[in-house]
């Protein structure tokens, strides 16, 4: 069936439907918890625990020799959670600092995980075709049994963010006053993390490893831009990742070869760009045009002043 | 020379290289800079590629150092807004620069060789291949000559300004006040990330880069606190794992690149627990050292202000430790000859105590 869309004609087929569905539900969830891990300054764990990702895949098919989705994204999690760990504790009892341990913990792991990839391909296994899938991410293999499983990831992760929606706003605005009132600031970070890692189990097969950070941070940063409240934010950070989704995904399928990770990163860049052009007040447009009537005014009463010879020195 | 020497030759360079500019990255706390600019020099090499049509190293090089020192200057700007944090900024610039690079791929004919994957990890296997040749005549491995100036270049720069870079690394503000240019040696040093990860890009890929710009260095860090020491550690441990990397990898049949990666990880693991200085072992040991000391200290000064002594029975009811932290307090304060214990079981505290 074709369909025409924007003057365009796409074939609407089972694939690209599940690919845009996936995109979808990739780009709502990312954008949701993107938002606070940018407003708590984490937005690069992402990065790490994305990369932090593979080795777990790829030990998950070692033991089990299985090749579906479900299992492999779950030795994925294991392995991001294991990731995180780490980056806590090396920040926690030594002296590195914790941009240097987000390096470590992506570069370690992500190479550990190259070495074990390249391991199944020279041992000849065909059942392992597919395992590079994970790491620019291919929207085409995406199944109606992946979309299922991805929104039920998306709905426990969305889910747990609307139940403890207080909770996470207090901690992630001021986490003295939170622990003051008896939460557990380090238990709600510790379930932000976890709850990091079910998005990028969703974004491993769209995305990939590498480029999952991206959809974690565009459209929440995008969002920061129209509006001054969390739940505005979070709301217009989840419709920007969804639009970008499905921008990415309709355009990769327009063209041949055209791969669908990259084309919704771009999609979320442009969305930023745009955003931080043109938003109203914070703007950088808007405060270039602020700054020059101000500018207008301060030399009009600069001119009347001078006139008494106030700023000759 | 055979295949593997030059392959561990290679990686040991890249190490090297790698190592020296990376112990600045890390003490500047700019490490994942080395991550944007090894994924985003990605953009750098497809478009001198689509310009020129060629993969001849110079060219390679000077494009993608341009384009790390554009994804600096851009992450720099983008933060001057104050609309983005630099966590985050860093974050917008090299994913979008990175897919703009894999895009471009995409749309060159499939006959052309750049694929994304020795992109990415690296064709160190082939490195004894590409042979350089000068005047007509074979003079030698091409990533020997290449690694190889880009190590001297890294060396003369480090050594020429190693004062400037020094002062400007540790306490920025002095060095402005009398009269260096922080920003500038920020950009030079930047631009010396970007040349060495280039060049280190063909022979190890995006990834490895990263891992020999922040691993050596972050684990000579744990091993020393003397700049001069922990420059030549951090070259030293990036060589070492190239060579450790390869008998890694020849073991396991696996990726080069990704074994070296992995020997970086256990050379920090090793530091991170065993360091005698900074190490986790270390430090808890010497966290109980204190602890004891502290304990005893208490329990003589408890003594002290009684003139009859302290009934070593009541010392349950005064203090509430544990039955093994009492007597491990009593036995480190006598064995110090500064409470006596009688017959009685009364503590009495020693003269000039």
């Amino acid at each position: 069936m074709a369909l025409d869309f924007l003057g365009l004609d796409i074939t609407w087929d089972a694939t690209l439907r599940n690919v845009i569905l996936g995109s979808m539900i990739l780009g709502l969830t990312s954008g949701v918890l993107g938002t606070f891990a940018v407003l708590r300054r984490q937005s690069l764990i992402g990065d790490a625990l994305a990369h932090a990702a593979l080795p777990g895949i790829c030990i998950m098919f070692i033991v089990t020799g299985t090749r579906s989705s479900e299992l492999l994204l779950l030795g994925g999690a294991l392995s991001g959670l294991v990731g995180t760990a780490v980056l806590l504790a090396v920040t926690r009892w030594s002296t590195v600092k914790q941009e240097t341990a987000l390096g470590i913990v992506l570069s370690v792991f992500f190479g550990f995980g190259i070495l074990l990839l390249t391991r199944i391909q020279h041992s000849g296994d065909s059942a392992q075709s597919g395992l590079d899938r994970f790491i620019f991410g291919q929207a085409a293999t995406i199944l109606p049994r992946d979309v299922l499983v991805m929104s039920i990831v998306a709905t426990v992760a969305i889910g747990v963010v609307v139940l403890l929606f207080k909770e996470f706003k207090l901690v992630t605005f001021d986490p003295a006053f939170a622990a003051s009132i008896g939460m557990r600031p380090d238990l709600l970070g510790a379930i932000l993390a976890g709850l990091l890692v079910l998005a990028v189990m969703i974004g491993l097969q769209t995305v990939g490893v590498i480029l999952m950070v991206s959809l974690l941070i565009a459209p929440a940063v995008a969002a920061r831009q129209w509006t001054t409240s969390l739940s505005g934010m979070v709301l217009l950070s989840g419709a920007f990742g969804m639009a970008a989704g499905v921008a990415g995904s309709v355009t990769s399928s327009l063209v041949d070869r055209l791969p669908t990770g990259p084309m919704i990163v771009i999609a979320a860049s442009i969305i930023v760009i745009f955003s931080l052009l043109i938003a109203p007040r914070r703007g950088i447009l808007s405060t270039w045009r602020v700054r020059r009537i101000r500018a207008r005014q301060f030399r009009a009463e600069l001119a009347l002043t001078d006139h008494h010879g106030v700023t000759r020195s | 020379m055979s295949a593997p020497t030059i392959i561990m030759i290679t990686g040991a360079l890249v190490g090297a290289s790698c190592g020296l500019v990376g112990a600045y990255l890390v003490l500047r706390r700019l490490a994942l800079m080395g991550d944007a600019i090894s994924h985003s020099v990605l953009l750098g090499i497809v478009l001198v590629f689509a310009v020129t049509g060629s993969r001849a190293p110079l060219p390679m090089a000077i494009g993608a150092g341009a384009v790390g020192l554009l994804t600096v200057a851009l992450v720099a700007w983008i933060q001057r807004t104050g609309l983005v944090k630099e966590d985050a900024a860093i974050g917008l610039v090299f994913p979008f620069l990175f897919a703009i690079g894999v895009f471009m791929i995409s749309r060159f004919p499939t006959t052309v060789h750049i694929d994304v994957d020795a992109v990415l990890f690296g064709e160190i296997a082939h490195v004894p291949l590409y042979r350089l040749e000068l005047f007509g005549r074979d003079v030698g491995v091409q990533a020997f000559w290449t690694l190889g100036t880009m190590l001297a270049v890294n060396l003369v720069f480090v050594g020429f300004l190693y004062k400037e870079l020094k002062l400007s690394t540790f306490d920025a503000g002095f060095a402005a006040a009398v009269g260096m240019s922080p920003v500038l040696l920020h950009y030079l040093l930047m631009g010396a990330v970007s040349a060495t990860t280039v060049v280190a890009f063909d022979a190890v890929g995006a990834v490895l880069v990263v891992a020999m710009l922040v691993v050596p260095a972050a684990t000579a860090q744990l091993l020393t606190r003397n700049l001069p020491v922990l420059l030549a550690l951090s070259m030293a441990l990036g060589a070492s794992s190239a060579v450790i990397g390869y008998y890694l990898a020849r073991a396991i049949d696996g990726s080069v690149a990704g074994a070296m990666a992995t020997t970086l990880g256990l050379m920090f693991l090793a530091a991170y627990l065993l360091s005698p200085s900074q190490g986790l072992v270390a430090m808890l040991a010497r966290r109980k050292r204190q602890r004891q000391n502290f304990l005893r200290e208490l329990l003589i000064a408890h003594v002290a202000a009684k003139p009859g002594g302290v009934d070593i029975t009541s010392l349950d009811r005064d203090f509430g430790w544990a039955r093994a932290t009492t007597a491990r307090a009593i036995r480190d304060a006598r064995s110090q000859q500064r409470l006596h214990l009688n017959d009685e079981g009364v503590l009495t505290a020693s003269q000039g105590t």
